[in-house]
C-alpha cells in the first residue's frame, strides 16, 4: 500500500515534470516526435495520461499522438524494468550465435522478448547493430556492455543485477 | 600554445568503450599526473580507428606506436616504459596473424595498409571534441573556399566532376542531386543529412558522427550555399546517444566560432543546423519518410515524384545526402574533383567505407578504394576466416541486399558489378559467413527485419513480406513443401514490381539472392528435410559419441535443463525429449565427443 503511495506520488512529480516542458513547445504541431522523446526521458515510457496532456498542449487529437507513440519503436507505453537488458540481434551478432543467447535469456528470466518482469526488475528488448560488431554478440544492461557472449555466460551476468 | 612531447590518444569510440577504454583512459591520466607528467604528456580521446575487436586501443604519438588490448594494469608499464624511458612495450603491439614480429604503428599492418582514408580521414587522429583539433587538419577551409573564392554553381561543378556518389545505398550522382536543389524554385529551401543508418550491420555513419562531427557540419554548410539554403537538419538515432552528444557539441563550437549562424566568416552567408532524434523505424531512412518525421510525424513513406530536391521538408525544395556522402565533400573541395576522380573506377569514384563482420579475423570499419576486390577485403585486409572455417558468402547491402557466393570473390567492389550480382552497395554493412551459417536461416533473419519494420501503408510490402517470411519458416521448420521456392520467387517478382518505396522494393533480394546462389541448401531443407549447415533448429538433433566421450561432466553442468546424464568417467548421453538444441554442450565438450546431426 505504501509503495503504491510512494509510486502515484513519484509519478506526479513527474507529471509536473512533464508539464514545464511542455510550456516550451506549446502550440507547435512540429514538434511531436520532440516532445514524447522529452516526455519518456522525464517519465521513462509514455502513459495514456501523459499522451492526452501532449495532445492537448500541441492541439493535435490523442489519436494522432497514439498512432505516432505505436509507430516508433523506441516508445513504450508500458513501464520498463529497473534493468533494461537489450540484445543486439544486427547481422554480425546474429552470424555469431546472438539468437542463442536471446533464448537462454528469456529462459532464465522467463519472460519474451518486449517483456518486462513482474517485478518490474528486467525487461528485455532486442536492438540493431551498436556499433560493437567487433565484439559480437552484444548485450546491453543499462550501460554495460558485454561482448562475445555465449549462452552460458548469461546466468553468471544476470547475477551482477540482483 | 603549451607544447606537449607526446599524447596519448585512447579510442573511445562504441566499440572500445564498450570494452573498457574510459578506465583505461582515466589510469592514464592519474599515472601521468602521479608522475608529475601533466606538463610533458597530453592525454586525449578520439574517435574509431577501425579495429574495435581488439580494443581498448591507444596511440601514442609522435612515434605513432599503436597498443591494443590494453587493461587498466598495463597503464603503469606503458607510462614507466614508453613515455619515462622511451621503450616499446613489445607484448601490447599488435601481431599479425601471419608473421611473427609484432607491428609499432598502425599504418604498418595489413588491416591498414590497403586502406584510403578520405570520409574517414580523421577518425581516430582527433579529439572530436575540440573544434580547434578539427581546424587544425585543414577543418573548414573548405567552407572558407567556396565563401571567398567561388560560386555555387562552382561548387556544383566540382562535385559534379567529381563523379561522387550518393553513400546512403542508392548510389545518385550527388552533383546532380545539388544541381535539382538549386534549379528548384524557391526562396526557402533546406538541407538534410540522413543519418538514420538502418543496416542492421553497419556502424559507420555512427563512427563518423562519433569521430568527426565537424566534417558533417562543414559539408553542410557547403552544400547550403550551393543550392542557396540557410537551414539544416542532422536525423541522427536516438539510439546514438556519443553522437548525439558529439553533434551537440560540435554544433555549438561552430557556432561561437562563427562557423555557423549568421554572416559566416563575415562573407554574409547565413547557415545554421539543428538535430532531429529518429525513434527506431527503419523505414525514416528512406527519404519522404524521414522528411515526415522530421515535421514530427508518423515517419510513413510518399510516392516519389514530387522528389525532396522540388518538395521536401515542409513543401520545400531540400536536399538529402547521407553522412558519408557528406564527409567526402570538404577534401573534394580543397584537393580539386580531379583528385577525387582519380581514385576508384570508370562508373565508381573515391572510396567506399565497409562495416566488416561476421565469420572473419579482423572485423572493424574499413576504408577502401572503390575496386578492390572482395577477396582483398577479405583475405588481406579482413585477415582470412576464423578457425580454419571455410568461407561460404559475403553479405552486402543489409535488408535491401543479398550474399555473394565464393566463385564471385575476385568481383571489384563497385555500385554496379554488386547489382548485377544481385545485391547492392547499400550503407556498407559487409558479413562473412562461413560454412555453419545457413542461407536459408539468413534470407529469414533479413525478411523478419523487413516484415517487422515494414511500415504497413501499402499491401505489397506488409502482406506480401508476411507470406513470405510464412513460406521461410516453414521450409526451416522442416515443413517445406514441393512448389514453395517457385512460390517464393513470384511472390519476390510480384512485391519488387508493386511496393511503393524502396524498403518493399527490395525487401525480396536476401531471398532471390541465396535462392539464386544456394537453391540445393534450400531444397535440402525441403526434399530431405535436412540443414547443411546444421542451423535451423528443427532439423538438427545434439548426440554424444560414446567412445569419444571421457565422461568428465563438464557437459552436463552447463546444460540449462538438465538434458545430459551419465555416470563419473563413463560416457553421458543427452536426453532428445528434454533438448532445447541450446549449443552449449558442443561449446564446452573438452573433447569434440558431441555433435550435431
Ligand atoms: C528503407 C530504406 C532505408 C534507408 N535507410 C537509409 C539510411 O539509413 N541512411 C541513408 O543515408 N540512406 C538511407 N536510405 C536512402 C535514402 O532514401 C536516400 O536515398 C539517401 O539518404 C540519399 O543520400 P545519398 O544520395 O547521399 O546516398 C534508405 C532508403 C530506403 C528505401
Ligand atoms: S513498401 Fe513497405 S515500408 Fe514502403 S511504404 Fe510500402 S509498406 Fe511502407
Ligand atoms: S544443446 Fe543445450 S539443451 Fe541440448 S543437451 Fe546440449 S546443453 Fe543441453
Ligand atoms: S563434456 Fe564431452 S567428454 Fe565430458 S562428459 Fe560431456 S560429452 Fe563427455
Ligand atoms: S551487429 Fe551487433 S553490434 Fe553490430
Ligand atoms: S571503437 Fe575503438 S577502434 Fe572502433
Amino acid at each position: 500500500m505504501k509503495l503504491a503511495a510512494k509510486k502515484d506520488s513519484e509519478l506526479a512529480e513527474k507529471l509536473m515534470e512533464v508539464e514545464k516542458m511542455l510550456e516550451k513547445y506549446k502550440g507547435q504541431k512540429g514538434a511531436l516526435l520532440q516532445v514524447l522523446q522529452e516526455a519518456q526521458k522525464i517519465v521513462g515510457y509514455l502513459p495514456i495520461e501523459v499522451q492526452k496532456r501532449v495532445a492537448e498542449a500541441l492541439n493535435v487529437t490523442l489519436s494522432e499522438v497514439y498512432s505516432t507513440v505505436t509507430f516508433y519503436s523506441f516508445f513504450n507505453l508500458k513501464p520498463r524494468g529497473k534493468y533494461q537488458i537489450r540484445i543486439c540481434l544486427g547481422t554480425a551478432c546474429y552470424v555469431k550465435g546472438a539468437d542463442k543467447v536471446l533464448s537462454r535469456l528469456e529462459q532464465e528470466l522467463g519472460i519474451k522478448v518486449g517483456d518486462t518482469t513482474d517485478d518490474l526488475k528486467f525487461s528485455l528488448d532486442a536492438c540493431r547493430c551498436v556499433g560493437a560488431c567487433g565484439l559480437a554478440p552484444v548485450v546491453i544492461i543499462n550501460d554495460d556492455v558485454y561482448g562475445r557472449m555465449t549462452p552460458d555466460k548469461v546466468p553468471e551476468i544476470l547475477k551482477n543485477y540482483e | 600554445m603549451e607544447f606537449y612531447r607526446a599524447h596519448v590518444l585512447v579510442c573511445r569510440g562504441t566499440g572500445c568503450t564498450a570494452s573498457g577504454s574510459e578506465p583505461v583512459m582515466e589510469a592514464f591520466e592519474k599515472e601521468i599526473e602521479k608522475r608529475g607528467l601533466s606538463k610533458e604528456v597530453k592525454v586525449l580521446l578520439t574517435g574509431c580507428l577501425g579495429l574495435c575487436e581488439l580494443g581498448p586501443n591507444i596511440i601514442i604519438y609522435p612515434e605513432g606506436t599503436y597498443y591494443c588490448k590494453v587493461k587498466v594494469e598495463d597503464v603503469p608499464e606503458i607510462v614507466e616504459e614508453h613515455l619515462v624511458k622511451g621503450r616499446i612495450v613489445e607484448r601490447l603491439l599488435y601481431k599479425e596473424r601471419t608473421a611473427e614480429e609484432r607491428m609499432r604503428a598502425l599504418t604498418d599492418i595489413n588491416f591498414y595498409k590497403r586502406q584510403k582514408r578520405i570520409a574517414l580521414r580523421n577518425c581516430g587522429l582527433i579529439n572530436p571534441e575540440v573544434i580547434e583539433e578539427y581546424i587544425a587538419n585543414d577543418g573548414y577551409r573548405a567552407l572558407a573556399k567556396v565563401l571567398t573564392e567561388m560560386t555555387p554553381q562552382q561548387v556544383i561543378d566540382e562535385v559534379t566532376k567529381s563523379g561522387l556518389r550518393g553513400r546512403g545505398g542508392g548510389g545518385f550522382p550527388t552533383g546532380k542531386k545539388w544541381q535539382f536543389a538549386k534549379d528548384a524554385p524557391g526562396d526557402v529551401k533546406y538541407v538534410v543529412c540522413n543519418g538514420d543508418e538502418g543496416d542492421p550491420g553497419a556502424f559507420m555513419d555512427r563512427s563518423i558522427l562519433e569521430g568527426d562531427p565537424h566534417t558533417v557540419l562543414e559539408a553542410m554548410a557547403i552544400a547550403g550555399y550551393a543550392i542557396g539554403a540557410k537551414e539544416g537538419y542532422i536525423y541522427v538515432r536516438a539510439e546514438y546517444p556519443l553522437a548525439v552528444k558529439r553533434l551537440e557539441i560540435a554544433i555549438e563550437q561552430a557556432r561561437e566560432r562563427g562557423l555557423l549562424g549568421k554572416n559566416i566568416l563575415g562573407t554574409g552567408f547565413d547557415f545554421d543546423i539543428f538535430l532531429r532524434l529518429g525513434s527506431g523505424a527503419f523505414v525514416c531512412g528512406e527519404e519522404t519518410a524521414l522528411l515526415a518525421s522530421i515535421e514530427g510525424r508518423r515517419g510513413e513513406p510518399r510516392p516519389r515524384p514530387p522528389f525532396p530536391a522540388v518538395e521536401g521538408l515542409w513543401g520545400k525544395p531540400t536536399l538529402i545526402n547521407n553522412v558519408e556522402t557528406f564527409a567526402n565533400i570538404p577534401p573534394i573541395i580543397l584537393n580539386g574533383a580531379e583528385w577525387f576522380a582519380s581514385i576508384g573506377t570508370e562508373r565508381s569514384k573515391g572510396t567506399k567505407v565497409f562495416a566488416i563482420g561476421g565469420k572473419i579475423n579482423n572485423t572493424g570499419l574499413v576504408e577502401i578504394p572503390m575496386g578492390t576486390t572482395l577477396r582483398e577485403v577479405i583475405y588481406d585486409i579482413g585477415g582470412g576466416i576464423p578457425n580454419g572455417k571455410k568461407f561460404k558468402a559475403v553479405q552486402t547491402g543489409g535488408p535491401s541486399g543479398g550474399c555473394i557466393p565464393a566463385e564471385l570473390l575476385d568481383m571489384p567492389i563497385e555500385y554496379d558489378t554488386l547489382t548485377q550480382a544481385g545485391s547492392m552497395m547499400g550503407s556498407g554493412g559487409m558479413i562473412v559467413m562461413d560454412e555453419d551459417t545457413c542461407m536459408v536461416d539468413i534470407a529469414k533473419f533479413f525478411l523478419t527485419f523487413t516484415q517487422d519494420e515494414s511500415c504497413g501503408k501499402c499491401p505489397p510490402c506488409r502482406i506480401g513480406t508476411k507470406r513470405m517470411l510464412e513460406i521461410l519458416e516453414r521450409i526451416t521448420n522442416g515443413e517445406g513443401r514441393e512448389g514453395d521456392i517457385e512460390l517464393l520467387e513470384t511472390l519476390a517478382r510480384n512485391i519488387k514490381a508493386s511496393a511503393l518505396c524502396g524498403l518493399g522494393q527490395t525487401a525480396p533480394n536476401p531471398v532471390l539472392s541465396t535462392l539464386r546462389y544456394f537453391r540445393h541448401e534450400y531444397e535440402a531443407h525441403i526434399k530431405e528435410k535436412k540443414c547443411p549447415a546444421g542451423a535451423c533448429r528443427a532439423l538438427i538433433s545434439y548426440e554424444i559419441i560414446a567412445e569419444k566421450c571421457k565422461g568428465c561432466g563438464l557437459c552436463a553442468k552447463v546444460c540449462p535443463v538438465g538434458a545430459i546424464s551419465g555416470e563419473r568417467r563413463q560416457p553421458h548421453v543427452i536426453d532428445k525429449e528434454k533438448c532445447i538444441k541450446c549449443n552449449s554442450c558442443i561449446e564446452r565438450c573438452p573433447f569434440g565427443a558431441i555433435v550435431k546431426k
